[in-house]
């Protein structure tokens, strides 16, 4: 008998594999990652654009919502796919073999990242498809691409944290409706200052509508000044708080399915 | 030499509910022992602390002579476990499933496919290696189940109710599987409520009861004092009357029937979990 210790981050790598594989074989999850945001987007610039904006530039204006949306809505199915997990006997087995098990949640946390950073990019060439025309520097995109990612990350801790605390995959599902909902109450979709002044309240000081103003200013190349502050300052404490209420559930469950 | 398991005085409860009231348990290396039990009766408590998954309240327990509290790190090296449900990953196929499980334990890529292969064939999964387990039945799913337990060769093996739900086919593969692994030298202990799959394998069995064990030694000590086989006596209209145990020979059969009033009919059947718990505890269960 020979004791095997696998190398350091083996578990991560192998974990990030087989989440990457598992949304390869059951891709309803990219799908309605793109499809939903992309519906969304042709109703807002089709529908309810010209009413906003006669001249048709409220695509220019939705967009940085729509990323928005996209991103959280598809890092809320992280979700699902760790309850489905816990409540499964292959969790029993990672815990009772010599690795990091927490490593499973990495592995689904990297591929909710990867999913949903392609699903916003194939939105985002829609939307170019659609009339979006953004100004943005070089500079700019890595901006908007690192505040996206960051938020994409934050949201998938988030909600692997809800899917691990939830009693059932079916459960853990229906957590990602209450994230469709956000963005209508912030500057999405139209100017704060439209609304009446105590949801002004709400839309002003809410996560999304900083970081919906850092991305618009970025991608319309204009100084996002203090709002850039605030979008970062949000994502980081979503993302500790996720981190750590997902390492607290999943300590606590242990070996109690 | 120290047994393989060793287990002290070990209580658990959840919430208010006692499931374990000091367990006290040794197993010797390359022994089959059984823990028999009803539904509640603790076996998946006192299995899930040995393979390190919950902490025990009180008491200690030891795998290989290393503590499952203290130095749970190194327990896990010396175990594997097959749970209740198949622990296999239904979206993969049967042969990925093996080679993660192989990568996540150390093996290099190339050791994991032959060691998978190598399982495959073992239990003839090799024809739905590429398949993926979602396509699986029952007792395929249970096969791989055990050969992704045994890819690291551990010296501990532990099953919990690893037949339930199975065809009798499959459960005869499975235990002719379990049999091989103990001519191995591997130490299995296994939990079941089925008096028969105990006495097949187990060369001890452990009856529990509401968290303590009630009775132990070997099935033919404790089939012994249950009789070999049971009377049952029946009313005209089909009623049982009464149970009588046996030892299943003529002489015995002929004893019991002595007390047996003319008019009774009469069947005899195995004995049954019921007919030790009734031998063993003296009282029906409720």
């Amino acid at each position: 008998m020979t004791a095997l210790t696998a190398p350091p981050l083996r578990a991560e790598t192998t974990f990030i594999r087989r989440s990457i594989i598992h949304t390869l074989r059951t891709p309803d999850a990219l799908v309605m990652a793109i499809a939903l945001p992309t519906i969304l987007m042709l109703l807002f610039t089709y529908v309810f654009g010209g009413a906003i904006d006669e001249d048709g530039g409220y695509v220019d204006y939705v967009v940085p919502g729509i990323i928005l949306l996209c991103a959280g809505f598809g890092a809320a199915t992280v979700a699902t796919d760790v309850a489905s997990d816990m409540t499964a006997g292959i969790i029993d087995r990672f815990r009772t073999m010599p690795v990091r098990a927490s490593a499973v949640i990495t592995g689904h946390v990297v591929a909710s990242l990867l999913r949903n950073l392609l699903a916003t990019g194939i939105v985002v060439g829609v939307a170019v498809l659609v009339g979006f025309r953004p100004d943005a520097s070089p500079l700019g995109w890595a901006g908007v691409v690192a505040i996206v990612g960051a938020y994409i990350l934050a949201m998938t801790y988030l909600f692997a944290a809800i899917g691990l605390a939830a009693s059932s995959p079916e459960a853990a599902s229906g957590y990602g409706f209450f994230l469709m909902f956000l963005p209508y109450v912030s500057s999405a979709f139209v100017p704060v200052d439209t609304m009446p002044a105590w949801l002004q309240w709400v839309a002003d000081n809410q996560p999304l509508t900083p970081i919906i103003e850092t991305i618009r200013a970025l991608l319309l190349g204009t100084d996002p000044g203090a709002d850039a502050a605030w979008a970062a300052a949000w994502i980081a404490l979503i993302l500790v708080a996720g981190i750590a209420w997902s390492s607290v559930v999943f300590a606590r469950k242990a070996g109690r399915r | 030499m120290t047994d393989m398991i060793a287990v002290r005085g070990v209580t658990k409860s959840f919430g208010t509910q006692e499931v374990l009231c000091g367990i006290d348990l040794d197993v010797a290396r390359g022994e089959i022992v059984a823990l028999l039990g009803e539904n509640g009766a603790g076996k998946t408590t006192l299995i899930n602390i040995l393979s390190t998954l919950i902490r025990p309240d009180a008491g200690t327990a030891r795998i290989d002579g290393l503590d499952v509290v203290r130095e749970r790190q190194a327990v896990k090296t010396r175990l594997s476990l097959t749970g209740q449900s198949a622990a296999v990953d239904e979206v993969l196929t049967g042969d990925e499933n093996l080679r993660m499980m192989a990568g996540l334990i150390g093996l290099t890529r190339a050791q994991a496919a032959e060691r998978s292969a190598a399982l495959l064939e073992r239990f003839d999964l090799t024809a739905a290696a590429r398949k993926r387990v979602k396509t699986y039945s029952g007792g395929m799913r249970r096969r791989l189940d055990l050969a992704i337990s045994l890819l690291a060769t551990p010296p501990v093996v532990f099953l919990d109710e690893p037949t339930t739900g199975l065809d009798p086919a499959s459960r005869q593969e499975l235990w002719s599987v379990i049999r091989h692994l103990a001519d191995n030298g591997t130490t299995v202990l296994l939990t079941t409520q089925y008096l028969e799959e105990a006495d097949q394998l187990a060369d001890r069995i452990v009856v529990l009861r509401e968290g303590r064990i009630v009775a132990e030694g070997t099935p033919g000590a404790l089939k012994a004092r249950v009789g070999g086989e049971v009377v049952e006596v029946r009313g005209p209209d089909g009623e049982i009357l009464g149970e009588v145990p046996t030892d299943g020979s003529a002489a015995g059969l002929r004893r019991a029937l002595g007390a047996v009033d003319d008019a009774a009919a009469i069947t005899l059947r195995r004995p049954t979990l019921d007919d030790v718990f009734l031998t063993l505890t003296g009282k029906a269960r409720s």
